[in-house]
């Protein structure tokens, strides 16, 4: 016998179900009067530096169908890459950005919206850089555990190219899967949970 | 959002999750599941610092009655119907070790197991003095604790006959993105959980149990309100001693 290693098991994930607005956006689901705002609609003010834009997107399922009841969170750094987080410590991140977002897709359209800054690069963990990306997290009816992705930007093709977690997706006709295409400040991000444009995934 | 903890911030990549524990994308008796579950393998990434660094509240943020949902939607005077029950516990992570400051957002139905959200239709009535949301943030030992009423079991449209077990959803932060953690609560001794085909999406029974809160009777309170134990448990990380050291370029 050796010693025992003491771990305790991660609590196991559950669906948020349909309802998962009554907790994380309360507002949004017509509960009023119990928080002022609802927590990750905002990301940005006034003073917040670099470049303003816009990402709006959807979560579609394997029939092609938006989903109209998924939580999208995003993830991100500030404009000269660096996490708003106590274990961020390389520097100090922007005060006036949270690097946080929520939002839930619409009850009509499927759509989600962010209205953010586009992020600087990051170290991966040998050193080299990242090209700029967005966490993303979602969660859904349906959805067991939360997905992971990233979003990264078409107009970033060179920093793309050089990317170490872009480069490491074997089929190669999926990197795009993870691409964003952009028009004026907006970045299009469309999610496909199953089939032949599914987005890849992360294991992190 | 500010560290609430004077412990040295923790920059270590998370265990692996085991995805052999938590439920696979694709329960078929869980009907959902079968379109919004990906059909390709994960991409495996080492967390990089995009995924250990995690957005921190503050205490702040939070108002006087938000861990109280017997009176967070109620009228002046007037409180929510139902069985009075205090859920508390403590946020862990894997290690055992405590996660301070970590924000903890709850939702359920009201006694007779009806929502409020425009979508619900179930015939049981609201109850105009409950929402059915709160939320809370860790102290230094990872305590949390919230006032609600026992949430009922209701109907819905997988199979013919399913019902849910009672049970309240949590969301939790810790401190990393990679944490991020959506999970139910269920109660001692519901019969209802082994029959419920999202509980059993999770494929071992002792995981299903570590979401069953044990009735706490050391802490009910005498003429008050019973109460129930919950500790949730998050990845931990890994000791960082070597992990700094720029090699490659």
């Amino acid at each position: 016998m050796v010693q025992d290693l003491g771990y305790l098991k991660e609590s196991p994930s559950q669906t948020a179900g349909p309802y998962v607005h009554i907790g994380c956006t309360p507002n949004f689901a017509g509960i009023t009067g119990v928080y002022d705002t609802d927590l990750g609609s905002s990301m940005v003010n006034d003073k917040t530096l670099g470049e303003r834009i816009t990402i709006k997107g959807r979560v579609i399922d394997g029939a092609g169908v938006p989903l109209k009841d998924a939580l999208v969170e995003i993830w991100q750094a500030d404009a000269a890459g660096l996490y708003n987080s106590p274990s961020e410590l390389r520097g100090t991140a922007d005060p006036n950005f949270t690097g946080w977002g929520r939002c839930p897709t619409g009850a009509d359209d499927g759509i989600f919206t962010f209205e953010t800054i586009k992020p600087g690069r990051a170290p991966f963990k040998d050193g080299r850089k990242m090209a700029p990306h967005i966490t993303f997290w979602i969660v859904a009816r349906g959805i067991n555990i939360g997905l992971h992705t990233r979003m990264y930007f078409a107009d970033e093709a060179k920093a793309n190219s050089e990317d170490p977690l872009l480069a490491r997706i074997e089929h190669r006709h999926r990197v795009a899967t993870l691409v964003a295409p952009r028009d004026g400040l907006v970045y299009t991000f469309d999610i496909h949970l199953q089939g032949e444009k599914e987005t890849v995934f992360l294991d992190i | 959002m500010s560290d609430l903890s004077n412990r040295k911030p923790e920059t270590g990549a998370f265990f692996q999750r085991d995805r052999a524990w938590h439920a696979p994308a694709l329960t078929p008796a869980y009907k959902t599941s079968v379109l919004r579950s990906p059909q390709k393998a994960l991409l495996s990434l080492d967390g990089t610092i995009s995924e250990i660094t995690g957005p921190v509240f503050g205490h702040s943020l939070l108002g006087e009655l938000d861990n109280d949902l017997i009176h967070n939607f109620a009228k002046p005077g007037e409180s929510a119907i139902g069985e009075r029950i205090i859920i508390h516990g403590r946020v862990l992570d894997e290690r055992g070790r405590p996660v301070p400051g970590a924000l903890l957002e709850f939702w359920q139905a009201n006694a007779g197991g009806r929502y409020r959200h425009k979508k619900e239709s179930y015939l049981a009535p609201l109850d105009p003095n409950f929402g059915g949301c709160g939320r809370t943030i860790t102290d230094e030992d990872g305590a949390y604790r919230f006032r609600t009423v026992k949430p009922g079991p209701y109907p819905w449209p997988n199979g013919v006959n399913d019902w849910r077990p009672a049970h309240i959803h949590f969301s939790i932060f810790g401190h990393g993105f990679a944490q991020r953690l959506i999970t139910q609560m269920y109660f001692e001794g519901d019969p209802m959980i082994w029959k419920c085909p999202i509980a059993t999406t999770i494929p071992d029974k002792s995981a299903i149990e570590q979401l069953i809160a044990p009735l706490d009777w050391a802490n009910t309170i005498p003429m008050d309100a019973r109460a129930y134990k919950f500790d949730i448990v998050l990845r931990g990380r890994r000791s960082t001693l070597f992990e700094n050291r720029m090699e490659g370029n």
